[in-house]
């Protein structure tokens, strides 16, 4: 029976010829991921368990961006143990306040994951790195600690759902307008313990920010990965990059998928989740009734160059509507200093948006932009649960970049065309 | 393993947000975090909730973050099991992993009300509920699942090898 490609990555890295869906397998991990809320819990297992060395400090990656610069006392306790845990153990990709970024923006760009790589991380977005062509799913902090501690994790090997894309995107519409639609067709639940492979013509269309973007939120589809073939873009992306060998690995002609789905880039129109669930999709245009009160810009779905981009071609002319907050949050500090370089933070700020340093921050409810009881936002980040980012009468719709900040000029929802 | 308590129900999708606001995550200790267990959902949870009670959802239960601290309160709070119509895939792997038990059974999800009085095995899989007299069962998990919630969560089962 033919593989898919992240069966073929998955038997490589268990040592198998091939492996099966469903089939329990225990596999070799390049790089092992957490952050400032998830590693603190995987290191007091780790310790609890009596692990004294991690299995290879180099595949080893802990990135403070959750709550980092830190936003009271006890965030500061978590990244304190943090610090000194990757100093102990002498971890090579420990990133701290200056160097660091959102996790998932951060390690592609640095060239800490590479195509064909088997990764977990104690994050639930670490599917992300799927869009480089590797095996990335997220996890809790005990697989964390194992995974520190044997450099291995079991896994069921996944089914997968084929995504067969075709035609280009308009030019108001991103990644983001791709994977909500993608989302709202199939439920939250749509493609549970599955991998989401994205294949066919229309891949060669999508940049790598909106391929980053799209992996991003194949955990809110329930999926265990999502992934893009290696082709021209990605070597373009990895070239000079890389940290360690990109190996490619394609699916078997003969691959053996549960479903296959059809998505024409070409109809595919600015799209927003609305609360409190991101299967719950309409076209931004039917929205516009939506009165906000705040927009954040950012987050590792969303928080990338093109992202920036997107937000700065609107409102470079247009200013913030009056009573909107506008949050934008560059997602490393590479984009950020490419943010001021191409004279972006003086637009945002002329526009009437404040610019923040790299963090989660309000994309979980932490800090930086917490909604109080009754206030709408609506943003570029991946969930909209009840809550999420603060009082539980708060209402959070998720867009692009470019509608999120076609809305921060208008005060209402608003498709970016109309801008 | 086995747990009996009354029942607490809750609808399809119940995300770790809500399990576990992240506005409580600046700390990794669980009694601190269990007191907010389920609050943004179910005020009443934390101080109604007894050791052995069950927790009875519907499809897609602990969808969204990665954070283990959701099955942690969970499993703090004296919760003796959940059932649920079906698990997102991380929260299922971290209940494994710390030893909460967990049992996917769709008949069960469906029928069982809040309040009943529920008796779980959890070994076989069999769900009583006491208050309406029906049985219900759930499909065991696989051995080498088994194997780790034997030997007390992962982490103990790689000590052991």
């Amino acid at each position: 029976m033919g593989m898919t490609m992240t069966q073929k990555i998955l038997a490589a890295h268990a040592g198998l010829p091939s492996v099966t869906p469903g089939q329990l397998i225990r596999a070799d991990l390049d790089m092992v991921l957490g952050n400032d809320i998830t590693t603190p819990v995987a290191i007091n297992e780790f310790t609890k368990a009596g692990f004294h060395q991690i299995f290879d400090k180099d595949k080893i990656a802990i990135v403070l961006d959750h709550f980092v610069p830190n936003k009271d006392i006890k965030a500061a306790q978590q990244s304190k143990q943090c610090r000194e845990f990757a100093c102990a153990h002498c971890v090579s990709h420990f990133y701290d306040v200056g160097k660091m970024g959102i996790e998932h923006a951060l390690l592609p760009e640095q060239g800490v994951v590479t195509a064909g790589d088997c990764i977990i991380g104690a994050d639930s977005h670490t599917c992300t790195y799927g869009a480089l062509g590797a095996f990335s799913t997220g996890v809790g902090s005990t697989d964390m600690a194992a995974g520190m501690a044997t450099g291995q994790a079991w896994f069921k090997v996944p089914a997968a759902i084929n995504f067969r894309l075709t035609g280009a995107l308009p030019p108001a519409c991103s990644g983001k307008d791709v994977i909500l639609t993608i989302i709202g067709k199939i439920g939250v639940d749509g493609a549970l313990y599955k991998s989401m492979e994205f294949t066919g013509e229309g891949v060669a269309s999508l940049t790598m920010d909106d391929r980053l973007c799209i992996c991003n939120m194949a955990i809110e589809a329930g999926a265990k990965n999502g992934i893009f073939p290696v082709d021209e873009i990605t070597r373009a992306y990895l070239e000079g990059r890389g940290q360690r060998p990109a190996v490619v690995y394609e699916a078997d002609p003969d691959a053996v998928y549960d479903q296959v789905i059809d998505v024409d880039l070409s109809a595919i129109v600015p799209t927003v989740a609305c609360p409190h669930l991101p299967e719950n999709t309409r076209p931004a245009a039917e929205l516009a009734d939506v009165k906000i009160d705040q927009v954040v810009i950012g987050s590792c779905t969303n928080g990338r160059m093109e992202d920036m981009e997107a937000a700065y071609k609107i409102l470079k002319d247009h200013p913030v509507a009056p009573g909107v907050r506008c949050i934008i949050i560059p997602a490393t500090m590479a984009i950020y200093r490419q943010c001021v370089e191409r004279g972006y933070v003086t637009a945002f700020i002329d526009a009437g948006a404040v610019v923040s340093t790299p963090t989660c921050g309000p994309c979980l409810g932490g800090y930086m932009g917490i909604l109080a009881a009754g206030e709408t936002c609506i943003a570029t980040t991946n969930r909209n649960f009840v809550g999420r980012m603060g009082h539980v009468d708060s209402k959070v719709y998720l867009s692009s970049p470019a509608t999120a900040a076609a809305s921060a000029v208008t005060g209402y929802i608003t498709a970016p065309k109309e801008v | 393993m086995k747990t009996q308590g009354h029942v607490f129900k809750y609808p399809d999708n119940v995300d770790t947000d809500v399990i576990i606001p992240a506005r409580y995550l600046n700390t990794a200790d669980a009694n601190e975090l269990a007191k907010h267990c389920m609050e943004d959902i179910d005020a009443g949870f934390v101080s109604q909730v007894r050791p052995g009670d069950v927790m009875v959802a519907g499809w897609n239960f602990g969808c969204g973050s990665s954070r283990e601290h959701a099955p942690l309160v969970i499993k703090t709070c004296g919760t003796g099991c959940v059932i649920a119509k079906s698990f997102a895939r991380i929260f299922y792997r971290n209940a494994i992993n710390i030893g909460l038990p967990i049992l996917e059974c769709e008949a069960a999800a469906d029928e069982i009300q809040a309040g009943d009085r529920v008796s779980v095995d959890f070994d076989t899989g069999l769900i009583r509920d006491l208050t309406t007299g029906k049985t219900y069962q759930a499909e065991p998990f696989p051995e080498f699942i088994q194997a780790i919630i034997q030997k007390g969560g992962l982490l103990a089962s790689l000590a052991e090898v």
